[in-house]
């Protein structure tokens, strides 16, 4: 990996000074990776990348633009910055934009345990991995017949981000995913895939190829033979994935730019109950090895540990500086970039506290409802609320999962879903940066036939 | 750059220093190990961005990319390096990681001779790039935009706009010789709208653009359209009732709602995994899959379409490929890879979306042709059902064949007549047998505005869908009423 070159971004800065603009921010991002993929045991793909890019934000006063490149050279460079300056002239100034007042930046970067000192696994390695993996899932059973493969991911990024305020950080991550995706047929031919992943920031923290393998081959086999139900109101209860993606949901209406350009369920929310009083979500920037960690959000403020939603009450949006100063409210170090892209907002390590039940528990209370473990489709409607999604899973009656469903939707509207989330299983796992414990809802719609 | 834009082979060649006999040598060195093909495809793309909210164009953004990426192939093995520093050494390099994919060397191959460039269609050649417009003239329409969404009604609360426009140019020179170069022009407004009475609040959305210049929005006044559709759209969610539930009949209106084409069919039709028998349509051209009334194409070919291509990204032609001919399966959506592992041809489907990806089968314009049916009479037809006429995203599981797609503006069917406004729904079916439930088809064929975005294995690209109005006999609808 190279290093970034250390006299590069107080030049930038220093050149749209010249260049007339009165803050400027600079990040550079520099990333590495391998994949490889196999399938039915052989060798299927091989992709290597490497790529650095420069991102830009300028102000000329309370008017900014941003910009992006990936040419280095120092007199591409300067007329870069000269365009990108000129352009933020061309803004309409809101004088709601601008840096972060500079005692919000951080100061202390901690080491947050976010890179693996074996870096990128070579290709041989990389590719035993995903064969393991595949082949545990492959030979789980005759009925599975077909694979889309196994793939093995390590990647490494570096990023710096500095501004005329005099915050400079940098951090690094190192990334690995295997993740393998066998076919399962019956005997009338019909198909279903079953899909399984684990990812990490630490290569050992992966979960071994075999159980990643196997996890996938009855993720698939227990598909086989789904139909179709009759439309009817029944209690729903979401596996950690599926819970995970309504964790996506919330937090995606409650950051602060769905807020304030009135596109969220959660406006005038703050205080009050929005979810069961079961229920309890953190966002912790800080946890180490975090998939979702980072020293510093995407302005240069801190990150940290606080409670989003406490007992079913709404304790804090998640906010950029941006937004922040539109609700009147404070930055809570959400900030999230893209290179050469204006600050956004994203939760970090966000996560549903876990409950007291297990999970067969929780399916066990069940007296006739559905155990969803697939979604899919786009029918979340942030600024309603309103929830219409295609769903697979299992069938309970009596607790107990009798057969497999599809074809069907669940629906209902996000603010009455958590609020009525029932019960919430322990069975936490950190899988992606956002993750929740097996969850009930006490009723929806599913639709069928 | 005027000249680019007629010959972007030469661009290339002078911007990175390069000439043929160093395209010549990177392939041999791709081609060091036992390969049955490599490729180079290089890309320049320029994108600028503005977006108003709160009345106010406050963000303004610009991207400028480069890089070129390298690909072998040996049987169904794919090896892909890329660099976004272009020179003779990183190219090297990038060929001698993506050739590792290749078993050792026994075979003599004789040297890459780059031949003449291969001639492309002509679908969006312009007077002036997306990109040559004044940033005041881009604000100021989107300023126009803000205020004729507020003058549409008291309710209408707050307007986002954004507009985008980017210039790419590629040339992809291959281990047979072949050089393919194109430029490709990319426009898209944007105009999304929120409405507010009391605590009921309701999204609108609509836009549209595809390869074509400024002007195009002011012709018949897009623009306006385009911001009264999103206004009205949001307006009349605010009295949307709650959507049905279950299995009912649904008339889907012209245009976007083709978006049923590309996800329960389209790509179920993508050679990959058709060869790899992945897919629930595997195996079964020539068997009935929709009803009579339904054929099924397509065409990357149509002038200015955000679908298009001159060439694909492999450098082949797009063409206009028959996928179902009157309810019976016709053909797969192939690139070079898939279609030689299949014997077939390649159908000018191999895309990606940018030198950091390795290409693959997508759709390019996918669309149902017209019937006899006027919309009135298919509407009429309906006793009890929903007439959907504008959806957000879908998705499919290929290998189970079930998809869905959601409306974000419909309508209940009464006796008959389209009756109230219902809440957003996700309608979900199986994709090799809910075309056979067509029973009607409407004579009123219409293209999308030009939105549509279609994503695979983590890839993005621009892509078309359409429809005339259809009946289906039979579907889910994801509502909350029973």
């Amino acid at each position: 990996m190279d290093q970034f070159d250390q006299a590069l971004a107080p030049w930038v800065v220093d050149q749209a000074r010249r260049h007339g603009a009165s803050a400027v921010e600079v990040m550079l991002v520099s990333a590495e990776s391998i994949t490889v993929g196999v399938r039915l045991g052989e060798v299927e793909k091989l992709k290597s990348s490497r790529e650095r890019r420069l991102g830009l934000r300028v102000f000329v006063d309370h008017a900014s633009a941003n910009a992006s490149t990936a040419e280095f050279e120092r007199a591409s460079l300067d007329q870069f910055i000269q365009n990108t300056v000129t352009m933020a002239r061309l803004t309409a100034p809101d004088p709601f934009s601008g840096l972060p007042e500079p005692d919000r930046q951080a100061r202390d970067l901690c080491d947050l345990e976010l890179t693996d000192s074996r870096g990128i696994i070579a290709a041989d390695e990389a590719l035993k991995l995903a064969r393991a993996a595949e082949k545990a899932a492959l030979g789980a059973d005759p009925r599975i017949r077909n694979s889309e493969g196994g793939d093995f991911h390590s990647g490494f990024y570096s990023v710096l981000f500095a501004n005329s305020n005099g915050f400079v950080g940098e951090y690094s991550a190192s990334s690995y995913n295997l993740a393998v995706a066998p076919i399962a047929q019956s005997d009338d031919g019909r198909m279903q895939q079953g899909y399984w992943y684990s990812a990490g920031r630490h290569f050992h923290t992966l979960d071994d190829p075999e159980s990643i393998g196997k996890t996938a081959a009855h993720r698939a086999l227990r598909r086989l033979g789904a139909r179709k139900i009759k439309t009817t109101r029944a209690p729903v209860v979401f596996d950690p994935d599926m819970a995970a993606s309504l964790l996506r949901a919330f937090a995606g209406a409650a950051s602060g730019p769905s807020v304030y350009k009135g596109a969220s369920f959660l406006i005038g929310q703050l205080g009050h109950q929005v979810m069961s009083a079961n229920v309890t979500i953190h966002d912790d920037g800080r946890m180490l090895g975090g998939l979702g960690s980072r020293p510093f959000d995407g302005e240069g403020l801190p990150t940290n540990r606080k409670i989003v939603v406490e007992k079913g009450v709404l304790k804090t949006y998640l906010l950029d500086c941006y937004s922040a100063r539109k609700l009147k409210l404070e930055p809570t170090g959400n900030a999230s970039r893209g290179v050469g892209e204006a600050p956004g907002v994203s939760p970090t390590n966000f996560y549903l506290e876990p409950g007291p039940y297990t999970p067969e528990q929780v399916i066990g209370s069940v007296k006739r409802g559905l155990y969803v473990t697939e979604l899919i489709g786009f029918g979340v409607n942030s600024v309603t609320g309103d929830y219409s999604r295609g769903a697979g899973g299992l069938w309970i009656e009596d607790g107990q999962l009798v057969f497999p469903v599809q074809e069907i939707t669940i629906a209902g509207n996000l603010k009455e879903m958590f609020m009525s989330i029932e019960m919430i299983a322990n069975d936490l796992r950190w899988r992606s940066a956002i993750v929740a414990p097996t969850i009930k809802i006490s009723e929806m719609m599913i639709a069928g036939e | 750059m005027a000249d680019e834009l007629v010959t972007p082979e030469k661009f290339f060649l002078s911007r990175f220093g390069m000439n043929e006999n160093a395209l010549e040598r990177t392939l041999g060195s791709a081609l060091q190990r036992k390969a049955d093909y490599a490729d180079l495809y290089f890309e320049y793309r320029a994108a600028e961005g503005l977006s108003l909210e709160e009345s106010i164009v406050n963000h303004t953004s610009k991207s400028v990319s480069q890089g070129v990426g390298v690909r072998v192939c040996a049987e169904d093995r794919t090896g892909y390096a890329y660099s976004d520093e272009v020179t003779v050494d990183r190219m090297r390099l990038a060929a001698e990681t993506a050739c590792a994919i290749a078993d050792s060397r026994s075979d003599y191959r004789p040297a890459v001779q780059v031949g003449q460039p291969v001639r492309r269609h002509t679908l969006y050649e312009l007077d002036s790039t997306p990109l040559d417009v004044p940033l005041e003239e881009r604000a100021q329409l989107l300023k126009r935009i803000d205020e004729v969404a507020r003058s549409f009604d008291p309710r209408i609360r707050n307007v986002m706009a954004s507009f985008a426009a980017e210039l790419k140019l590629v040339m992809i020179v291959n281990s047979e010789g072949q050089l393919a170069a194109d430029v490709q022009p990319l426009s898209r407004l944007n105009v999304s709208v929120i409405a507010e009475e009391g605590k009921n609040r309701q999204i609108g959305v609509y836009g549209g653009g595809g390869r074509v210049d400024w002007r195009y929005f002011f012709e018949q006044e897009r623009w306006k359209e385009f911001t009264l559709r999103a206004a009205r759209q949001a307006i009349v969610n605010l009295d949307a009732v709650e959507a049905p539930a279950g299995e009912m009949v649904v008339v889907l209106g012209p245009g976007w709602p083709g978006i049923l084409l590309h996800e329960a069919v389209g790509h179920g039709l993508e050679g990959d995994f058709n060869r790899k028998g992945v897919s629930a349509f595997a195996n079964r051209i020539g068997q009935q899959v929709a009803s009579t009334l339904c054929t099924v194409v397509d065409d990357g070919t149509l002038p200015n379409r955000r679908g298009s291509l001159n060439v694909d990204d492999e450098g082949t032609p797009t063409s206009r490929t028959v996928l179902i001919e009157k309810g019976i399966l016709r053909g797969y959506l192939q690139d070079r890879l898939n279609a030689r592992l299949m014997k077939m041809a390649p159908t000018g489907n191999g895309r990606r979306e940018s030198f950091a990806h390795a290409p693959m089968p997508r759709m390019t314009n996918t669309f149902m042709l017209p019937g006899d049916s006027t919309p009135e009479e298919i509407i009429r037809s309906v006793k009890r059902g929903l007439y959907a006429v504008s959806f957000g995203g879908g998705q499919v599981d290929i290998t189970n064949g079930k998809f869905v797609f959601s409306a974000s503006e419909a309508y209940l069917i009464e006796d008959g007549a389209v009756t109230r406004p219902v809440k957003g729904a996700t309608l979900i079916g199986n994709g090799p047998d809910v075309l056979t439930r067509v029973s009607m088809v409407g004579n009123d064929l219409a293209l999308d505005s030009g939105i549509g975005t279609c994503g695979k294995d983590g890839q993005s690209v621009p892509v078309g869908v359409g429809l005339p109005t259809i009946r289906i006999d039979g579907i889910t609808v994801g509502g909350t009423r029973a």
